[in-house]
């Protein structure tokens, strides 16, 4: 394996762990939000707190690791994106502040702000979708060089199908996937009535979320038409990840093994993920930036290949600790007090 | 004009959110020393007040870092958005500390979680004062690796450039640069020191608004004196910082001071105004005392403006940053230290009004002295983004909507400041520590 795939696996990892983590949380204050507006906030804002709280600060890190992460092993990339990336960017920027103080404000200052509470859910929605334009930049077709430097065609954007289809796909499978972890998370808590909900939201989305993706490929097929071949030629991976989520779906639908539908969900999306970056490669942004011309000096990735191990053997057993203590905690999930 | 030029809009922005930024990363990486210091001496003393102290500092904390981590990401985007031709190129050798940094942020976070949801979950309270030491550590650690990528802008080493490329990178190199020892050293005590003159001004505003509980005043003496170690650390610091200008960026320390020839045993000019033809006014000059911060030799010679080509030096203006930084951390030391001997000779005056007063006024001015220093280290080694290497013109994005962005970020500011403000005061307002200090073991999470 050369460091330069190295470094792209890594960080795609770290953008998979983002997804995942992300979509719990921004799926969770959509669902807190609309709990609220129908008067359901009885029922979910329990669960939903007690595993939110905790974790949020995690969560972000895993987003902040990414984009140190990608100017760290692909310089060039920081040219490129940054340069065209200023107004989705500083949106999504906006949006994740906001998100970021209401944990301050409402959970720990004061409770029950309705406004706050809604603003908060919708930009738990917006954010994967301005953060998604990404992703359809990358595909290219949207971006011309102008007196040397790179420039948006904002309008191309905007009234691409390819473009939507992606921000569509984003915002659903957040809505599902956080569904399903919160299934799984309320059956553990032994509140029956919030399981319920999450599972019949779970299954709610389910279906769009399938629709939405294969609308994807369908619009890559003309959009890139090589990209779209790469995909088809990993056909096996896609098939294998829609196998997963039919059987996610049928364990929610007879309700029973909660835990072993959340893995069947991570394995689903992580062949679809793996799929579409390895279908990607070698581009960042096509045609523009592969990862072999943008990658960083041979010192550098060295150095953050070997600062990665050293911080992954400080993390894992820190983040097990988080886990044990607020996630697999009987006592902490019954929201019992216990002391040790 | 903000609309017109990328590069202007660019720097404004930048301004903006660090000047926002630093007020809680400062908070930061200060709080979780005082709640260790204050849940040690709990411990020690067996004292329930320091346990209930860090208890109480704790449940602010979490307000203003919530705050410290958005902004801190917005910051740390911000950078590839607004410099991206500074980044391609400081990305190839300062990619290392930033990734450190990261980490230190995660190993930050998942402790600080732990901690603040742990307060009722262990009998022994050695156990929860553990979970302390990761904060505490993450945050200085924090600190330190991001004021490297500072220091290496201020002194970049570490790589060649031949014909526009970077080539023999070392990382480690770039990282340990003749500016990093003093910029890191400064802001950590300057952090510590304004953090416990910040929890000194609570504590002092809480006796002088009619509460004399026997709690604030633990607090207060416990605060001032931590406050006072860590401005005499921040002065020595400072006077290392002085030299090490004077070795590596002589045209900041000249623009700072305002030591236009170069000449031996340089006076130190305070305060003062300059006319527009650079003549300076209402000065008061200190003689030798530039050649003694510079080299520690009351004759040396001390390189003065001029000698620099126009075009590369810094704005003037530096100097009336530098005087406000310097004039609030003397005060304080002097403020803390009259403090502290008072307490232990009995003067009664260091309990009156006046002087509480003042102590109130400590944790402002503390923060002015921060925003002064960096507003005086950053504007100091204008026109450059790296020193001598890259100008801040050839780094800015050339995208035309940094100024419409601008104006989003500063309602995103307002919005983030008053909100801070409104809710720590609420959550201590309608708690005040008497009623806290009726139930014996109780509180709710956080």
């Amino acid at each position: 394996m050369t460091l330069e795939i190295l470094g792209i696996t890594v960080l795609w990892t770290f953008l998979f762990g983002y997804i995942i983590l992300g979509s719990i949380d921004y799926g969770a204050g959509f669902f807190n939000a609309y709990s609220i507006i129908t008067g359901k906030d009885h029922i979910l804002s329990n669960i939903i707190q007690r595993y939110l709280s905790p974790v949020w600060e995690v969560t972000n890190v895993f987003f902040v690791f990414f984009f140190v992460g990608i100017v760290g092993f692909f310089p060039k990339s920081a040219y490129y994106f940054g340069t065209i990336f200023l107004i989705p960017g500083s949106i999504a920027l906006i949006l994740l502040a906001i998100r970021g103080s209401y944990y301050a404000f409402e959970t720990y200052g004061n409770k029950g702000h309705k406004g706050y509470a809604f603003i908060y859910g919708l930009s738990g929605l917006l954010i994967p979708a301005s953060l998604s334009i990404v992703l359809t930049i990358s595909e290219g077709g949207f971006i011309y060089i102008e007196d040397g430097n790179p420039v948006l065609d904002y309008w191309a954007l905007f009234i691409s199908p390819l473009s939507w289809s992606i921000v569509l796909l984003s915002i659903v499978a957040v809505l599902y996937i956080s569904a399903v972890f919160l299934t799984w998370y309320a059956n553990k808590t032994g509140d029956l009535k919030a399981t319920n909900l999450m599972r019949k939201y779970a299954l709610i989305w389910a279906f769009p979320l399938i629709i939405t993706a294969a609308g994807i490929i369908y619009e890559l097929s003309f959009h890139s038409s090589e990209h779209y071949e790469r995909i088809i030629d990993l056909g096996w991976m896609f098939g294998l990840s829609f196998l997963l989520w039919i059987a996610t779906v049928l364990l929610i639908w007879k309700q029973k093994n909660y835990g072993t539908a959340v893995w069947l969900l991570i394995g689903q999306f992580t062949l679809a993920f793996y799929g579409f970056g390895i279908s990607h490669y070698p581009y960042l942004l096509y045609p523009y930036l592969n990862i072999y011309e943008g990658f960083t000096n041979q010192a550098m990735a060295i150095s953050l290949v070997v600062v990665f191990i050293l911080g992954l053997a400080l993390l894992i057993p820190s983040l097990y600790l988080l886990l044990k203590l607020f996630l697999f905690d009987k006592n902490y999930l019954q929201g019992k007090q216990k002391k040790e | 004009m903000l609309f017109e030029d990328p590069v202007l809009a660019s720097r404004f922005l930048t301004m903006l959110t660090l000047s926002f930024h630093i007020i809680y990363a400062t908070i930061g990486v200060g709080v979780p020393l005082m709640i260790m210091i204050a849940q040690w001496v709990g411990i020690k003393k067996n004292d329930v007040h320091y346990i209930l102290l860090a208890r109480r500092w704790a449940k602010g904390f979490v307000v203003t870092v919530a705050v410290g981590v958005v902004t801190g990401t917005v910051m740390g985007l911000q950078l590839s958005l607004l410099w991206p031709n500074f980044m391609e190129l400081a990305g190839q050798i300062i990619a290392l500390p930033l990734f450190m940094e990261v980490f230190a942020f995660f190993f930050e976070a998942i402790f600080l979680g732990i901690y603040l949801y742990t307060w009722d979950r262990f009998e022994d309270q050695r156990k929860h004062f553990f979970l302390l030491i990761p904060v505490a550590l993450g945050a200085g650690m924090s600190a330190l690796v991001i004021t490297i990528v500072n220091a290496f802008m201020n002194a970049p080493q570490g790589f060649d450039i031949v014909d526009g490329q970077l080539i023999n990178a070392n990382p480690i190199a770039a990282m340990f640069n003749p500016a990093m020892p003093t910029k890191v050293s400064h802001v950590l005590a300057t952090a510590y020191m304004t953090v416990a003159f910040m929890l000194a001004a609570i504590a002092a505003y809480r006796l002088l608004r009619g509460s004399n509980h026997v709690y604030h005043k633990k607090a207060l003496y416990l605060t001032m004196k931590v406050g006072l170690i860590f401005s005499i650390a921040t002065v020595i610091i400072g006077d290392f910082s002085g030299k090490y200008l004077a070795e590596y960026q002589p045209e900041k320390l000249a623009a700072a001071e305002w030591h236009f020839e170069t000449e031996e045993g340089a006076p130190l000019l305070m305060y003062g105004i300059l006319d527009e033809n650079n003549e300076v006014k209402g000065e008061i000059k200190i003689p030798f005392a530039l050649s003694i911060l510079a080299f520690g030799n009351p004759t040396a010679e001390v390189i003065g403006l001029n000698e620099f080509p126009v075009e590369e030096t810094p704005p003037l203006i530096i100097h009336y940053f530098f005087d406000l930084m310097v004039t609030i951390g003397v005060f304080m030391i002097v403020l803390s230290l009259i403090f502290w001997i008072g307490i232990k000779r009995g003067w009664n005056f260091v309990k009156a009004k006046w002087y509480r007063w003042l102590i109130v006024l400590g944790g402002p001015l503390s923060f002015l002295a921060i925003e002064a220093g960096w507003w005086m280290a950053e504007v100091g080694r204008q026109p450059w983004i790296l020193n001598g290497i890259m100008t801040v013109e050839e780094a800015a994005t050339s995208s035309d909507y940094v100024g419409l962005m601008s104006i989003l970020f500063i309602l995103l500011y307002i919005v983030l400041g008053t909100g801070t403000i409104i809710v720590l005061r609420r959550i201590f307002k309608e708690n005040p520590v008497e009623k806290e200090l009726k139930i014996p073991q109780g509180g709710n999470n956080a």
